[in-house]
């Protein structure tokens, strides 16, 4: 019953999903969006405004991309690990609380407390941003127990890495997912590396898709940085999970272009690997390609978008440089609530 | 932006070596283009182009070393900009460019003396009616009681665990309620305690309000980062939005006869986070009424039973709704000569040692904790100021204990009404041994509650 779709196969078949114009723009926008987005935030980091640890979506966008427009936006859950800003800015989070957060200052998502790792939102029911690599897998499910518990119809994401995929409470969950058919999505975002230990170094099985096997739980590879297969699937995946059916695995195989994080000694790949990537597999310039042949826009067209998108990333840029950090007085608010 | 800067690869990076340029003066290039690799002892990175433009002059050779953070290192012309326009700064700014502005945004480092913790305070245990019918029950039956009627009370709280359900409880505590509230809402789990308390931390998030049971806390350890960097610290990090109503409950502290790995105390341990309310009862009525304020609580609550105690009866009054105060010490026995503090188990060999002492002619002040976290510090420093001699009971180990702190802030707040030094009465500092008579070597004892008593009172 598991699906297959090879990544490389998927890239030649001739019947692969399409998308409308409306679809192949909007895909457009979120991923340059959050392509922009990021390099700002590299840049901003290299300048000494935002600290710590800074982990860049960059190469990675078409998964949450196609992913959120197959679910049902504030209504279905998602959670994810550290690398988190492009899941928050697909979702609809404002691009200026992000980068205010990233900088640390009042005006961020989680009032300056949280940082690059740990921002929420109810309101569109994202559910962070978790620094501890696999804790989100095991809280996803929560979130999917509690869908089914008030039998109120969503369905729980939880994208997770291939390094997060060999911790034990993944298949702890996956057991409790599908003993308890669970509406949940396990999205595994298979970029190759768990900071720089490659997959094969670090997986004694290198198919995250069939993880599930043991537990029944059916999975599909996808090509990551196909915006409409990576659609594609989660359509099905979330589908299967709103039925009844209990959870399913999808297999995101995609590339950061960037290191790990900031601080990332890049010993543990070529740089043509990266280039290669970069230049032929960019999940942006496919769909720029297909709106350009397709005739859904024209240069000028997309420039515009890019001009606008420029614009929304400088504001929230210049918010986040200037905007105050937290008042002292909050450093004891938020710990627990007085009842 | 027509300045490249020299990046930070970390908060701590002050220099690094411009080690290529992969564009050249007069080349055209767009975002995300590299424009060039730096390189530190730890790391390398790539300079990407966040605009568009032209590279109108390359400042800093490739190949140099040390240049500083925040140095242009190249001027990028955007559509319209013109070179005698862009001013490059000759001195390198400040790197600290962050806490600079934050200063300018009105933020006094002097203020934050200022801002102090906040003062917990507790409400009173409820007036009872003086006619209140008590009734006698097992600290076993007390505390399922409570779970029962907060399950009647609201939907939402459930309870989950392993063998809470068809096996009735490893305890027993969860006895009849699969019966009354069905497998939905008392759900059995495979034995996985991190994927339980995971997955229960979660439908929190989602606005559950769930009962982890663990069938002792020394399997909770396998579950730890869940309660403490997902629930405990939630509500912080998401600047106060995300709540975890949620309440991990069970047998702690000292069994018999089952050896390390099965027999320690967890008090210390849960009570050192903030974010956590801990709660360790001794009677059956404060296991009731401390239980249903626990699963009514907004906030995360460590709830530590103890096997040894669930036999043993109390009271428990009769009335519609008992709920006891979260963070109220309960003052046992009134008493003039000297403070003796304890919780939980700790409480059986106090109420024992105070017995015998008052018998002896020794006016003890006995003060059950009940609630850790927060820590009812007033009541034990008014008692201090009282008696001048404290004693504290636990059966945890001695470092870093409930003894250890409670001691440092009596130091800190009463140290003038100290008539002598505060003495702990612990568990050895021991991993907990099997052999029968070991075990009793390694256990606080009732002689050890009077032997302090005594020193601190110079008695002999």
């Amino acid at each position: 019953m598991a699906r297959r779709a090879v990544a490389t196969k998927a890239k030649t078949q001739t019947n692969s999903p399409q998308f409308n114009k409306e679809q192949e723009l909007s895909a457009y926008h979120d991923m340059l969006l959050v392509r922009r987005f990021e390099e700002k935030a590299g840049q901003m980091y290299g300048m000494g405004l935002i600290g710590g640890f800074c982990h860049l979506y960059i190469g990675q966008e078409a998964v949450v991309t196609g992913v959120t427009m197959a679910s049902k936006k504030g209504e279905d859950a998602q959670i994810t690990g550290y690398r988190d800003h492009g899941h928050m800015l697909v979702m609809g989070l404002e691009p200026r609380g992000v980068m205010a957060e990233l900088t640390g200052r009042a005006g961020g998502l989680s009032g300056g407390k949280g940082g690059s790792m740990h921002m929420f939102s109810l309101e569109h029911r994202f559910y962070g941003g978790n620094g501890i690599v696999g804790a989100q897998v095991s809280l996803g499910t929560g979130l999917a127990f509690a869908s089914k518990y008030k039998g109120d119809g969503s369905v729980s994401i939880a994208y997770f890495g291939d390094g997060a995929a060999n911790q034990g409470q993944v298949y702890e969950s996956f057991n409790m997912a599908k003993l308890w058919n669970l509406p949940v999505v396990y999205v595994i975002e298979n970029n190759k590396y768990a900071m720089g230990t490659s997959v094969e170094r670090s997986s004694a099985t290198t198919d995250f898709s069939q993880r599930g096997q043991s537990f029944d739980i059916p999975g599909e590879q996808v090509d990551g940085m196909d915006v409409r297969l990576v659609h594609d699937a989660a359509e099905r995946a979330i589908e299967h999970a709103r039925s009844g059916k209990g959870p399913y695995i999808l297999e995101m195989l995609t590339y950061r272009y960037r290191g790990h994080s900031m601080s990332d000694p890049a010993k543990y790949r070529s740089k043509d690997e990266v280039t290669k990537y970069r230049q032929e597999r960019d999940p942006i310039e496919q769909v720029k390609a297909r709106i350009l042949s397709e005739k859904h826009a024209t240069e000028d067209e997309l420039k515009e978008i890019e001009t606008k998108i420029r614009a929304i990333v400088t504001e929230a840029a210049d918010f986040a440089t200037n905007d105050p950090e937290p008042d002292a007085s909050e450093l004891w608010t938020d710990i627990t609530i007085s009842a | 932006m027509p300045n490249i800067l020299m990046p930070a690869l970390s908060p701590t990076m002050e220099e690094g070596k411009l080690s290529k340029w992969l564009v050249k003066e007069g080349d055209t290039v767009s975002p995300g283009d590299v424009l060039a690799e730096i390189e530190t002892d730890k790391a390398t990175m790539e300079v990407e182009s966040v605009d568009s433009g032209v590279v109108n002059q390359l400042l800093v050779a490739e190949g140099t070393d040390n240049v500083k953070v925040n140095t242009p290192i190249a001027i990028v012309l955007g559509e319209g900009e013109k070179a005698e326009d862009i001013e490059v700064a000759k001195t390198v700014p400040e790197p600290a460019e962050a806490p600079v502005v934050a200063a300018e945004n009105g933020v006094d480092p002097a203020a934050e003396k200022t801002a102090a913790a906040p003062k917990f305070e507790p409400a009173s245990d409820p007036d009872l009616p003086a006619d209140v019918e008590m009734v006698e029950m097992t600290v076993r039956q007390a505390l399922n009681e409570a779970m029962a009627e907060e399950l009647r009370r609201d939907k939402d709280v459930f309870i989950i665990g392993e063998e809470v359900a068809e096996y009735q409880g490893a305890y027993k505590i969860t006895q009849n309620l699969l019966q009354e509230f069905g497998p939905e809402r008392v759900v059995d789990t495979p034995i996985t305690e991190h994927g339980f308390a995971g997955l229960a931390v979660g439908a929190a998030f989602a606005g559950l309000k769930p009962i982890v049971e663990f069938m002792t806390w020394n399997f909770a350890m396998q579950a730890i980062d869940q309660i403490i960097n997902s629930a405990a610290k939630q509500l912080y990090m998401s600047g106060g939005q995300v709540t975890a109503p949620i309440v991990f409950r069970g047998p702690n502290g000292v069994a018999s006869r089952v050896g390390a790995q099965h027999s320690q105390d967890y008090s210390a341990w849960y009570s050192h986070v903030p974010g956590l309310t801990v709660i360790a009862p001794y009677s059956a009525a404060d296991a009731k009424g401390l239980l249903k304020a626990a699963i009514r609580s907004p906030n995360p609550v460590i709830f530590l039973e103890n096997e040894v105690l669930y036999g043993s009866t109390g009271e428990v009054p009769k009335v519609d709704d008992f709920v006891l105060p979260i963070g109220k010490a309960r003052i046992a026995r009134a008493g003039a000569d000297v403070t003796i503090v304890s919780f939980s188990m700790g409480m059986r060999y106090a109420t024992q040692a105070t017995e015998k002492l008052v018998a002896a002619g020794v006016d003890v002040e006995l003060i059950d904790l009940r609630t850790l976290r927060p820590l009812d510090m007033d009541t034990v420093i008014a008692s201090v100021k009282k008696t001048g001699r404290l004693v504290t009971v636990e059966e945890g180990w001695p470092q870093g204990g409930i003894g250890a702190e409670i001691s440092a802030q009596v130091n800190e707040q009463a140290f003038d009404y100290l008539d002598a030094p505060v003495i702990r009465v612990t568990g050895k500092d021991v991993p907990m041994p099997y052999a029968a008579n070991l075990e009793k070597l390694a256990l606080p004892h009732v002689d050890d509650v009077i032997a302090a008593v005594n020193a601190v009172t110079y008695r002999s």
